[in-house]
Order: C-alpha cells, then sequence, then structure tokens
C-alpha cells in the first residue's frame, strides 16, 4: 500500500507511532474545560434552535414576516400518498418529504420542519425548546466571554490563535498541503496551521459573536434597551435568519473539524483536549 | 489491536450519543429538569431589566411599515352567546372591570375608556413562534387606568381575565388570562387597545378591547379583557403560573 495512505488510516484509527514521537503538553485545563463545555452547548443549542424553528419554519428578511415571500420555508401539503414535504427557497420549491417539511414521527407522518431526530426535545414542543435553548444559551454566551478573558489575559490569542504574517503568506502551500491530507510533524505540528488559525479565530472571534446578538436581537426586551441592534442586523427577521444562517455555520465548522481531528490523529487530539497531552511525530516518523 | 481500539471507540461514542439524545428527550419529561430550566427565566428577566430599565421604548415604525394584513393567531372569535351578543350591540354594553387590591375599583365602559387620553403607536408584534407583524395601536395607557383605581401597597402583578374560553366543547371552560408585573404593566407604551390602523379593533384582534406590551412577546398580550385584577401573587388564580400559555409551560417572563 502506498506509505502516505498508510500513515493516514493510522492516524485515524488513532495508533500512536511508537519510538518516533513524544508528548508535548499542547492544551491548558481552561481552554480543555471550555472546549468541552461549548461543545455540548452547540449540540443543545442545535437541537432545541431547530425545534423552535419549527414552530413557524418560515424565515424572512426585514423588520418583519412577509408571509407570502419567504426567503426559506418547509412546509408540508397533501398528496395522493399523504403529506409531501416541500422546502422552499426564494421562489424555487424542492421535494424534501421525508426529512424537511414532512417527516415521520413515531412511524407517523407528521408536516414539520425539521425532523423529529434533530430537535430537542424530539415531539413538538416548543416552551420545551425554549427553555432548553434559553438555559445553554447563558452557559454559551458566559463560557465564551471567560474563554474571551483567559485568551487575551493569558496570550493565548496573540501566541496561538492570530495567524503571523508568515501564516499569510504561505496560504497557499498550506491549503495544498491540506488537500493532500499532509500535516505538519516535528516543530511545526507544535503550533496550530494557518488554516487551523484561520478557521478558530472566525469561529472565536466572528460566528460567536454573532449568534449570541442576532439571538439577543429577536428579543423584544433587548430591542428596546439596544435599538441600534436592529440597524446592525437590518431588522427582527434578518437577525433570525442570520441566525439560522449562524447554527448552520457551526455545524458545517464541526462537521470540517471532526474530519480534521480524524485526518490528523483521532485519538491523539481527543486525548490532547482530554488530558492535554499531544504525541508528535519525528520527521522521519 | 487496533481494530479492537476503533471498534470500541466507535461503540462508545455511538452508545454516548444515543444515550444523550434520548436521554434528553426523555428529560424534557421530567418536572424536576423543566423546574430547573424555568429558573433560568429568573436570570434573563433580571439581566433584560438591568439593560432595558423601566422606561426604555421598544422601538416604533413609520406608516410605510405596517404590514397589509396583520396577522392574528390564538383565539380568532370567542364565539359564545355573550360575546356575539355584544358584538352585535358594537360593544357598547361592554365594561371592563378594575378590580383586587385597589383603593378604587373601576367599571369602564368602552366609552369611558375611548374618553381617557390615548396613545397612538406603530410596534412590531413578536409571537413566540418566530414570526413578527408591525402595526399601528392605539389606546388607553394601562397606568393611567392603574392610577385611577389606585393600587394598595402590596400591588405586585396586573392580571387580565377574557372572554376566550381556550377548552375543547365537553370540557370545564378555561379562560385566557395573562398577567404582567408593575413595571411591564405601568410602562409609557403599555396600553389597553381598541384601535388597530386606525380602525375599531376587529374580533379576531380581541375587540372591544386588548393589552398591548411592546417588551414582551405576543402571548402575554391578552385579548378580549373582561376584568383587570390587581394581586400581591400569581398562585392564587388560573393554573398558578400567571397566564393560560405559562400554565402549559411557556416562560411567564416573556422579554425573548
Ligand atoms: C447566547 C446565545 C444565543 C441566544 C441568546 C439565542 C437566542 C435565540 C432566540 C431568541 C431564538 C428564537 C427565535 C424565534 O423567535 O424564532 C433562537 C432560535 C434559534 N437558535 Fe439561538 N440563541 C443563541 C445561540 C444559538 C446557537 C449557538 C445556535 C446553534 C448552534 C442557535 C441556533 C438556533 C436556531 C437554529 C434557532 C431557530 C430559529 C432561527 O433560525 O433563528 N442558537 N435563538
Amino acid at each position: 500500500m502506498h506509505a502516505e495512505l498508510k500513515s493516514i488510516i493510522r492516524r485515524v484509527l488513532g495508533v500512536v507511532p511508537a519510538g518516533h514521537s513524544f508528548l508535548i503538553d499542547r492544551h491548558s485545563a481552561t481552554v480543555r474545560v471550555s472546549h468541552w463545555i461549548n461543545a455540548v452547548c452547540l449540540l443543545f443549542l442545535l437541537m432545541s434552535g431547530l425545534q423552535i424553528f419549527n414552530a413557524h419554519p418560515a424565515l424572512y428578511w426585514g423588520k418583519s414576516s412577509d408571509f407570502d415571500h419567504p426567503i426559506l420555508s418547509l412546509t408540508a401539503r397533501n398528496g395522493p400518498q399523504g403529506l409531501v414535504g416541500v422546502t422552499q427557497i426564494g421562489s424555487r420549491q424542492f421535494d424534501t418529504t421525508g426529512i424537511l417539511g414532512a417527516s415521520d414521527e413515531d412511524g407517523v407522518r407528521m408536516a414539520r420542519g425539521f425532523p423529529a431526530w434533530a430537535t430537542l426535545p424530539g415531539p413538538q414542543w416548543l416552551a420545551m425548546g425554549r427553555l432548553w435553548h434559553f438555559a445553554f444559551a447563558w452557559l454559551f454566551a458566559i463560557n465564551g466571554v471567560l474563554f474571551w478573558i483567559y485568551a487575551f489575559a493569558r496570550g493565548h490569542a496573540g501566541r496561538d490563535l492570530m495567524p503571523t504574517g508568515g501564516d499569510i503568506r504561505h496560504l497557499g502551500r498550506e491549503i495544498l498541503d491540506h488537500l493532500r491530507l499532509k500535516f505538519p510533524k516535528g516543530e511545526a505540528a507544535r503550533r496550530y496551521n494557518a488554516l487551523q488559525k484561520l478557521a478558530y479565530v472566525a469561529v472565536i472571534f466572528g460566528l460567536g459573536p454573532l449568534v449570541v446578538l442576532t439571538g439577543l436581537t429577536m428579543s423584544p426586551t433587548m430591542d428596546s434597551a439596544f435599538p441600534a441592534l436592529l440597524w446592525i442586523f437590518a431588522g427582527r427577521q434578518s437577525a433570525r435568519t442570520i441566525h439560522f444562517i449562524c447554527a448552520f455555520s457551526f455545524l458545517g465548522f464541526f462537521v470540517v473539524h471532526i474530519v480534521m481531528v480524524m485526518l490528523s490523529g483521532t485519538w491523539n487530539n481527543l486525548r490532547s483536549m482530554i488530558t492535554g497531552r499531544y504525541a508528535i511525530e519525528d520527521h522521519d516518523g | 489491536m487496533a481494530d479492537d481500539r476503533r471498534r470500541f471507540l466507535t461503540r462508545s461514542a455511538a452508545v454516548a450519543a444515543a444515550a444523550l439524545l434520548s436521554g434528553c428527550s426523555g428529560l424534557s419529561e421530567k418536572k424536576w429538569v423543566s423546574d430547573a430550566l424555568s429558573e433560568v427565566e429568573n436570570l434573563t428577566r433580571r439581566a433584560q431589566r438591568l439593560f432595558a430599565g423601566r422606561q426604555a421604548l421598544a422601538p416604533e415604525f413609520t406608516k410605510a411599515d405596517i404590514a397589509p394584513v396583520f396577522r392574528a393567531n390564538g383565539t380568532l372569535d370567542p364565539a359564545s352567546d355573550d360575546y356575539r351578543a355584544h358584538a352585535a350591540k358594537d360593544f357598547r354594553d361592554w365594561r371592563v372591570e378594575v378590580g383586587g387590591l385597589v383603593e378604587r375599583p373601576l367599571s369602564l365602559s368602552m366609552e369611558a375608556l375611548r374618553a381617557m387620553p390615548s396613545r397612538t403607536q406603530i410596534t412590531r408584534h413578536d409571537c413566540v413562534e418566530g414570526w413578527s407583524c408591525i402595526g399601528e395601536w392605539k389606546g388607553t395607557p394601562l397606568r393611567l387606568v392603574l392610577a385611577e383605581a389606585r393600587p394598595r401597597n402590596d400591588a405586585r402583578y396586573v392580571a387580565f381575565f377574557c372572554a376566550d374560553n381556550m377548552a375543547e366543547e365537553g370540557v370545564p371552560a378555561q379562560y385566557y388570562y395573562e398577567s404582567l408585573d408593575l413595571v411591564e404593566a405601568t410602562h409609557p407604551q403599555t396600553l389597553l387597545a381598541y384601535e388597530l390602523n386606525g380602525q375599531a379593533l376587529p374580533i379576531e384582534h380581541g375587540a372591544p378591547v386588548r393589552l398591548r406590551a411592546e417588551r414582551q412577546l405576543g402571548y402575554k398580550m391578552a385579548k378580549y379583557i373582561q376584568r383587570i385584577e390587581i394581586v400581591a401573587d400569581l398562585g392564587s388564580f388560573g393554573g398558578g403560573r400567571g397566564g393560560y400559555w405559562e400554565d402549559q409551560g411557556y416562560s411567564w417572563y416573556a422579554g425573548i
């Protein structure tokens, strides 16, 4: 077998090469704790958010809802074989029966935006979805702010997260390396690579604040306290749409993140986020 | 050995995920879980009050923003004989009783309400379901009514009792009701509204008079109001949680 392929498989399966690697301290306890709190929050927030979305499965742009012109809607209509799920994006319609618009709940086809397996709670239950969402929204926001404070106070942001000039200059090669699934070894593996840094910075300082602020913009009381929020996000319904896009951007980040974690060493990465210890392969490893 | 470890890892991940997800759906059924999550509501209320205070006004919009059709939700017509009779007479005999912990109980006709100073405001109505609609409301600021009734010192909440029966036919009647604390009840934009977009309030929107509490979600804004009671605590009426939807598990504080 091709040597490169072999080493990728080895990394995914989590076999740590013996004799050719050494352990370093990778993540501080603060980073590890806040990472896992964040992971749990995102799971709960996404699934309870989809439950909330299902109460009115349509998105609009602007101050209020123009019911005849949603940007996106997941609805159901009656067909010869029962309910048909219709996903509408702009003026285009797609049949998404079984997943979006209409799907099975305990074996019964129901009109519901997202399917029961994606929402918390599973059955249609807006009140409970909101309780979960706001409880974890607090945890998510507090955890995020504490992480920010830590990252700046301890130099984590500047030292480990912000891309350097060199990072940016070598971005092209970095992308090629990623596409070839070549990951840094030796000294270079001690630090996050440029793409990693960019992704983390975008999520920690972009997506995170954005999802919190758009979440707050949907609150009528917060709008009375900070009317500028409505101006920034072009109205409450736009804020709801941006919030939704943020949620799926988090999901997209998560998928790529997991794939990268696996390709660059499932077990090694997982251990480093639990115990802090990370194995670095020697160049000839 | 690598195989074993892989199998172990994937299996434990799958088991953990399944346990977490089924656990959460099961958790939602547990009373202590919903009680614990509901505690967060107090934190949210305190934090929001800290920023918005008593006076911060909900944004107001222009005529151009008014929705061509204002969506109606909840009860669209109370349809009882009594209500029908009132509607047939254009609500001329409708009265709003104001009582409870007040020094001067009132019985206000629609005419008397209209004779009081009014406020007109173009505001955004946010439904708990997620949609928003903009409309122009005219009505009597609730604080003027309260000032006339003179709440006693132990007054803490204002409860609204309505003419729409939420129960299905054949079960005991369950009339819609809601409540606000004094901060929200005396907010300048909190109205007993009798007009929408320059017309007498339509039946589907709560004729002849409904509440507007512009910093709150739609379910707080009781329609078809017949009686206003000033109380010291929420536990002594209805299902004890301060409102019809609250009794179904929705938060009493609906600022988000
Ligand atoms: C502090 C953080 C957050 C706050 C304050 C917040 C607040 C809210 C609010 C008020 C709603 C209800 C909107 C409505 O009335 O329809 C909502 C919906 C939703 N939330 Fe959040 N949220 C937060 C974080 C998140 C995160 C991190 C995610 C996803 C990973 C998320 C995903 C969703 C989704 C999918 C919905 C459905 C409706 C929509 O698209 O806006 N939320 N959120």
